[in-house]
């Protein structure tokens, strides 16, 4: 510091005119432009790093749930007649037999099944109809032979009478343009109708919004529980003194260090019927049946909250640590009862922590996919089953990736909200 | 907090009971990891305690679940594989998550908050989402089904992990330090390994175990990006449970129970020399 003071010293006699100034703040700048970019470059490798292997798969994920070029790819000269098609009335000949053509070459190429597929998710029955129709065109000569004579429309309908309706033709429509918000509409129960316009899907077909509000619903019950059972704990290990709360401490790391799949076994050892404890309560006379405990939601609740607990007690605990005992004594002093001193001094203190570990825990419990697949059974799914089931075996792709998209929005929303209460800064782990 | 004397009755009442419910809610936690470990050396082939178990009957414990896990090579290569993906996944996310929380804690880094989200956002989007993605884009990049895939995956599941740890190491951090050295004639490689690396070691190792912990603990990325060929030991103990639940997942969970707590203790031993050596009291 003192040779630092010495050749600034030096430097500035005698005044500097004002080239020699203009020149020392632009080396100054320099120099501060420099050591931001070392520090950038230090950065640099790992943001390469996380963008290749983590945001650009999201990214693609994204991408599919908008993307959709099947429809457009397979029959595109069916796509570009219905342009003009106004969905009133049925379309003319020639789209009928420009339809026909295409569906006979896709049958000849076995690439029907794909579309015909697609189409079903649209109008279901498509997958038949369009099958139907393309076996019986392409015998031999009939397609040449119906085109000559300009009985194309009258052939198929004669082949299936739905084709004397809108709707499969609205239902090719709609699908047509390689970009489309279908699989997001799908995901959240409503479709394109036969007019183009978005509406609801029929009542039977309506299950997203309902496994949406449930897993809502469910994260936030696993949040309540986690917050009853982890403020007094927190509490305890707050207070106790260093000694004693080190090694409860230990009691409440010891899990959350222990393997999500480990923990999730106990559970299962521990509630199935033949189970730990079934065992005990059958042997202390209190039920008499056993009782059913997993592969429903009951179990799926337990064995979340038991893993998300520790992520709500070690935020509290760390609120909880820097609170006076003093303001509590002074309540009490101050003639104020437990119950009131509590709601009115201790309570209000601990909200940053409430707010931080509610969030951190919701968020988690939203994407859990590990622990309802092995312990929910059917009622205990959540929307990352549904994700993982669209992938692994409908492979609906699209209608997975809108999930997640939809998934995806709501985390980053409350992990927006987190940021801003807490800041990321602080977020600390172990 | 202990009870004050003066309490009333109904005080003391009511402080005995939240203690029962507080130790109630720690038996709630502590018990499903404890209970697997004797439930691992059942002789028979069940999930509860047998009647010989609970009457501390010898013949009725068995190292048999131990052994058939031992012997089994699906087991032993699912452990080779896990040790492999876990180690090089540590190793990539380590060194990029040290250089770059390096970076992080200069107060002339531009965009700090907006870059520390970015690097965090692994630890906060939902796994499926992520492996979901992965799937698509690592099968356009031929990454599918490779260890090499899997590794970049879990690498970068670990990076905010080691970002954390690392960075909140470096606060406080004597920058002096390293411009002392720098006068001193040392460059900035020999500086990190001899002047900074010293003293953020506790950091780097402890986030170097999360990523490990991480990677080990998978199960999500592999059911999604790898092959058959990558099975790991979540990998395996997930079809256990899906497919034909054996007791054998019993020896493996308390295997891996046992590392947990070596892991808590290696954790906690570095969190103290950590604090000792930047001078905070315990």
């Amino acid at each position: 510091m003192k040779y630092e003071a010495i050749t600034t010293s030096t430097l500035v006699e005698p005044p500097l005119d004002i080239d020699a100034r203009k020149r020392l703040k632009q080396q100054l700048r320099q120099a501060e432009r420099w050591n931001r970019s070392k520090a950038f470059l230090l950065v640099v490798p790992l943001l390469l790093f996380v963008g290749i292997t983590f945001v650009m798969p999201i990214i693609e994920m994204l991408h599919r749930s908008v993307y959709d070029p099947l429809v457009a790819d397979s029959l595109p000269r069916t796509v570009a007649a219905l342009k003009q098609w106004d969905r009133q009335q049925l379309p003319e000949e020639a789209i009928y037999a420009v339809l026909a053509e295409e569906l006979v070459s896709l049958q000849e190429q076995h690439e029907l099944s794909k579309v015909a597929g697609r189409l079903n998710s649209e109008y279901s029955g498509m997958r038949s109809l369009l099958s139907k129709s393309a076996r019986r065109l392409s015998r031999k000569d009939t397609i040449t032979r119906l085109i000559d004579t300009g009985s194309v429309r009258t052939a198929m309908i004669d082949i299936d009478q739905r084709w004397s309706d809108i709707a499969p033709w609205a239902a090719i429509k709609n699908l047509s343009s390689r970009y489309t918000l279908s699989y997001y509409l799908a995901a959240l129960d409503m479709r394109y109708d036969e007019n183009g316009e978005i509406s609801a899907q029929p009542e039977q077909r309506q299950i997203y919004k309902t496994l949406l509000l449930k897993t809502f619903a469910i994260s936030a019950l696993i949040t309540a529980l986690c917050l009853i059972l982890g403020y007094p704990l927190a509490h305890l290990l707050a207070t106790l003194p260093e000694s004693r709360s080190n090694l409860l401490m230990i009691m409440v790391l010891l899990p959350f260090w222990t393997s999500l799949l480990v923990r999730t076994t106990s559970w299962i050892v521990l509630l199935q019927t033949e189970g730990v404890i079934n065992d005990v309560l059958i042997h202390l006379g209190l039920i008499s049946e056993r009782l059913r405990m997993i592969h429903n939601m009951f179990g799926t609740v337990i064995a979340m909250t038991h893993i998300l607990l520790p992520f709500m007690v070690l935020p509290l605990y760390s609120v909880m640590k820097n609170i006076s005992p003093s303001y509590m004594r002074a309540a009490r002093s101050l003639g104020a009862k437990p119950g009131y001193a509590f709601i009115h001094i201790y309570l209000p203190q601990t909200l940053p922590g409430i707010g931080a570990g509610a969030i951190l825990t919701f968020i988690l419990s939203i994407g859990f996919y590990i622990t309802p697949a092995l312990v929910g059974g059917r009622s205990g799914q959540m929307i990352s089953n549904f994700i993982a089931y669209h992938m692994q075996t409908s492979l609906n792709w699209g209608l997975a990736a809108a999930l997640g998209g939809i998934l995806l929005a709501m985390v980053l929303l409350l992990y927006s909200v987190y940021n801003r209460l807490v800041g990321i800064n602080n977020l600390k782990v172990g | 907090m202990s009870l004050p004397s003066y309490a009333t009755p109904l005080e003391r009442v009511g402080f005995h009971s939240y203690r029962l419910y507080c130790f109630g809610v720690l038996f709630f936690l502590i018990m499903p990891v404890l209970i697997i470990i004797p439930l691992s050396f059942n002789a028979e082939p069940y999930f509860s305690f047998t009647e010989g178990m609970l009457n501390l009957d010898s013949s009725a414990f068995s190292l048999r679940w131990y052994a058939d896990m031992v012997n089994n090579p699906q087991w032993v290569n699912a452990l080779k594989n896990s040790i492999i993906i876990a180690s090089a996944s540590t190793l990539l996310a380590t060194t990029l998550g040290t250089m770059a929380a390096l970076g992080l804690s200069r107060r002339d880094m531009p965009l700090r908050n907006a870059v520390m989200a970015l690097l965090i956002s692994p630890m906060i989007v939902p796994v499926i989402i992520a492996a979901a993605g992965m799937y698509f884009f690592y099968t356009s990049l031929g990454l599918a089904q490779t260890y090499t895939g899997v590794i970049l995956a879990h690498a970068v599941l670990g990076i905010p992990f080691v970002v954390i740890t690392v960075t909140a190491t470096l606060t406080g951090f004597d920058h002096s330090l390293t411009r002392a050295s720098a006068n001193l004639g040392a460059g900035p490689v020999y500086t990190f390994f001899k002047v900074t690396m010293p003293l953020i070691r506790p950091g780097v190792i402890s986030g170097g175990l999360f990523a490990f912990g991480t990677s080990f603990d998978e199960v999500v990325v592999v059911l999604f990006v790898s092959g058959a060929e990558q099975r790991t030991v979540p990998r395996q103990m997930w079809s256990g449970i899906r497919e034909q639940i054996s007791p054998t997942i019993l020896a493996v969970a308390t295997l891996l129970i046992v590392m947990s707590v070596l892991l808590l203790i290696t954790l906690e031993l570095l969190r103290r020399r950590n604090a000792r050596m930047r001078g905070l009291r315990e």
